[in-house]
């Protein structure tokens, strides 16, 4: 086989390689994108029903009951929109009222959350980006309506 | 005073990895030998300066030295011993010093052990190491310093977050990045190969053991890591596909192939280019990884506080080292001598197969990591990549990996038969086929994944077993003659097959694992019974224990099989930790080699307690395939000094600089 013939082949390969990897990643990114929303986001801008979730905010001073057979119920806020979360299962160690918290799961209802996955963190000084952000973002959205100054 | 010695030994490592940059490149061009030699001592100045400098690190943490300030944020007194050195590297600063040490450590290992390398390529190998030193020193001691002091000196320490108190975390660390740092040493000899303008054989056989043990590090590492994620996190899972975690698979999956194609530069003086770009870009994923982990602009489930301005840092040393390299690779590359010609089918075409899967699988997790980062940029959107989109992008490239495995080593060099390589194979062929029945008949249907990860996983181990087989030619010839044979295979051959193998029994791990776990959540109450996979758990009840830094709240649980005999007790427990009012979960799990039982307890409440009680199927498999392949990674190791002409410590007296191998 010539040189010229090996690099064809090589390069045939590598480039069925390519576009099967490219076929791969895009058809599971068509399915499997999971988009983060904040209470805000979901009201402004509902996601289809059925489809997975990230919900992140702060989980409600005063809002987590626990139901017997593990279920525990609590509100997730941004501090301008709220949403009510259902979880079953062991929460993480530091699950906490006033604290951050990522959930994962489905939009159930108007303003209804099955959550299937509570995320955890490591550190209690940690705070997500995305939080973060939408946290600052409706901080920002509440003065300007209101004018009043939160924090 | 102690602290202060060590900030001079840290800005001395800083100066002597400036002198080794410079005096070993300008030796090594001008074919200084004086030059040359200067900077090889310069590496074993930057490497004790920086091993002072982490002992003295350690000191304060030993001593509670709560002036400085590292100490103070992650000390205690109460801490037992191994933690509070454990605590050294258990966060930002101490981890980075870590990091340098390990970079200079194979930098002077070069500089010292290398000797039957030519005296340029070493001296540029230990220049490159020099110049990465300078960039990652700097940042040490300008952004993150870990013995900076504190004043007022608090009386107490914050103490290490608690989930990091652990004896597979306190190890984690410091073998995670002996094979990160260690990919560094790849990474100089290919600068050094483009700057020498040459790449051969003996090149590619110098390069292999570091790259290996760099590979065999990071195996460990990773499986530490997950192995810690599953007992110590309690949520079941030993793998999360999670930014940090991917950090350090990606820089595995191309070192793997790294080794594979180093293997082809070595026998057959082909792939070279290849290989040279590899260890470039197997060394900037590492840099990827630190940046990752250091910067935490990507939102992890392993997330620490972090500081974005370390972050940026970071970014411009990655920019600056890859960049670099990248450049000098498009100049240089195109004057490497062309390699030999082989046929698609035969062993290099295997292993060109073996690298395409490998970095394709490698650019999926990349992209899988990177594009919410890339998303938010654009389009200011959160997004995350979870589970799902792995399970449909990599586990597929992974499936053709695991066919082609078992065929690849059975495959001639040049030119091989795959009829006839196939043909060998009918017994690990066989093996899959029962195996992938017996799943099917023992869940009745059910996932196929199921039926293709165990038979693949019984085919992967058959064919390597079939390997060796075949290099005794056991049962064709008689059996003394096949176990002299066996006697006198290289390492390299029995490591390689035991790696294989392992990768197989973690792939059964895996998918049980993944497919066959069955879990109960429930609130119990004592004398309460919860019955998982046959077993029977009776609640006893839960009650407090006093453990050397922490109150446990610890479960008891009474296991039976079915109705049958008492198996003993399982003790899952909650330990605060007063210090940081912190609590972590402590699973209890009972294995039997097969599988896992694993029971965590939650907060009591009302009701009674939440348990979560899980059986996990095969899941000892998974690190038990992970001791498997490093034991062969150390198998084939160990080869490679035996062998003629392969790096051997030189005696002294003898003059060995321009050395080059007998069968080069």
């Amino acid at each position: 086989m010539t040189r010229k013939r090996r690099r064809l082949y090589t390069l045939l390969l590598a480039l069925t390689g390519l576009g099967v990897a490219t076929a791969l990643v895009l058809t599971a990114f068509q399915d499997e994108l999971v988009f983060f929303y904040s209470p805000t986001d979901i009201a402004a801008n509902k996601p289809a029903p059925g489809r997975a979730i990230r919900l992140g905010g702060m989980v409600e001073q005063g809002s987590v009951q626990k139901l017997p057979d593990g279920v525990t119920k609590f509100r997730v806020t941004d501090t301008a929109r709220t949403i009510d979360v259902t979880y079953k299962g062991a929460l993480p160690d530091l699950f906490r009222e006033g604290q951050g918290v990522v959930a994962e799961g489905m939009l159930a209802g108007e303003s209804q959350f099955n959550a299937r996955t509570i995320l955890a963190k490591h550190d209690e000084r940690y705070m997500p980006p995305e939080i973060a952000k939408s946290m600052k973002k409706a901080d920002g959205e509440q003065q300007h309506s209101t004018g009043t100054l939160l924090k | 005073m102690i602290a202060e010695l060590g900030q001079f030994a840290l800005s001395l490592a800083l100066i002597a990895a400036i002198a080794q940059a410079i005096l070993s490149l300008v030796g090594a061009h001008r074919i200084d030998a004086r030059f040359m030699a200067a900077g090889a001592r310069a590496a074993s100045l930057q490497a004790g300066s920086l091993a002072f400098a982490f002992g003295v690190l350690l000191w304060s943490h030993a001593q509670d030295d709560f002036s400085v300030r590292n100490v103070s944020e992650n000390g205690h007194r109460l801490k037992p011993m191994l933690y509070k050195l454990a605590g050294a590297w258990g966060n930002h600063e101490g981890s980075m010093l870590l990091w340098i040490l390990v970079l200079a450590a194979f930098g002077a290992a070069v500089a010292l052990r290398g000797r039957q390398l030519p005296a340029t390529l070493r001296a540029r190998v230990v220049g490159v190491q020099g110049l990465i030193g300078i960039g990652f020193v700097l940042f040490v001691v300008l952004a993150s310093n870990p013995l900076a002091r504190m004043f007022p000196v608090p009386f107490e320490g914050n103490d290490l977050n608690p989930i990091l108190q652990d004896p597979a975390l306190a190890a984690h660390p410091p073998f995670l990045y002996l094979g990160y740092v260690g990919f560094s040493v790849a990474f100089s000899f290919a600068i050094a190969a483009l700057l020498e303008g040459r790449v051969d054989p003996a090149w590619a056989r110098w390069v292999r053991p570091w790259t290996l043990a760099a590979w065999c590090c990071l195996t460990l590492g990773i499986a530490l890591g997950s192995w810690w994620a599953y007992y110590e996190l309690g949520w079941g899972g030993w793998w999360f596909w999670d930014p940090v975690e991917n950090a350090s698979l990606m820089p595995w999956l191309s070192g793997t192939a790294l080794l594979h194609s180093a293997v082809v530069v070595e026998k057959r003086d082909a792939l070279k280019s290849w290989t040279v770009l590899l260890a470039i870009l197997t060394f900037a994923l590492s840099l990827v990884g630190t940046f990752l982990v250091r910067s935490g602009v990507l939102s992890s489930v392993h997330a620490f506080a972090v500081d974005p301005a370390r972050g940026v840092f970071v970014l411009v040393l990655l920019a600056l080292t890859v960049g670099g390299a990248l450049t000098l690779y498009a100049w240089r590359a195109p004057q490497l001598k062309l390699g030999g010609l082989f046929r698609p089918i035969s062993r290099e075409g295997a292993l060109v197969l073996n690298n395409l899967l490998l970095t394709t699988a490698c650019a999926t997790v990349f992209v899988g990591t990177l594009y919410p980062l890339f998303l938010d940029a654009t389009q200011g959107r959160s997004v995350s990549v979870g589970p799902p989109y792995y399970l449909r992008s990599f586990t597929p490239l992974m499936v053709g990996l695991l066919v082609a495995m078992a065929a690849g080593p059975l495959l001639a060099w040049k030119r091989g038969d795959l009829a006839a390589a196939l043909q060998r194979l009918w017994v690990a062929l066989l093996a899959l086929l029962i195996v992938a029945s017996l799943t099917w008949y023992v869940q009745g249907g059910g996932p196929w994944l199921a039926l293709v990860g165990f038979g693949l996983g019984a085919w992967t181990i058959v064919g390597a077993a079939t390997d060796l087989a075949e290099r005794v030619r056991l049962f064709r010839v008689p059996l003394s003659s096949s176990s002299a044979r066996f006697a006198n295979l290289p390492r390299s051959a029995i490591g390689a097959a035991i790696a294989h193998a392992g990768l197989g029994i973690a792939v059964v791990g895996m998918t049980g694992s993944a497919l066959w776990q069955s879990e109960r959540v429930l609130t119990m109450q004592v004398g309460e019974k919860v019955e998982i996979a046959g077993y029977t758990l009776t609640f006893d009840g839960v009650h407090k224990e006093p453990g050397a830094n922490y109150v446990a709240e610890r479960g008891a649980f009474r296991l039976q099989r079915g109705n049958g005999d008492g198996l003993g007790t399982m003790t899952p427990e909650r330990r605060f930790y007063p210090s940081q009012r912190t609590t972590t979960t402590e699973a209890a799990i009972r294995t039997t080699g097969l599988a896992d039982l694993y029971v965590v307890i939650g907060e009591p409440d009302g009701n009674g307690t939440v348990v979560r009680v899980w059986h996990h199927p095969f899941v000892p498999w998974i690190w038990g395939g992970a001791i498997v392949m490093v034991a062969g990674g150390l198998l084939s190791l160990a080869d490679r000094r035996l062998r003629v002409g392969a790096p051997r410590a030189s005696t002294p007296g003898k003059v060995a600089a321009n050395v080059v191998a007998a069968d080069a």
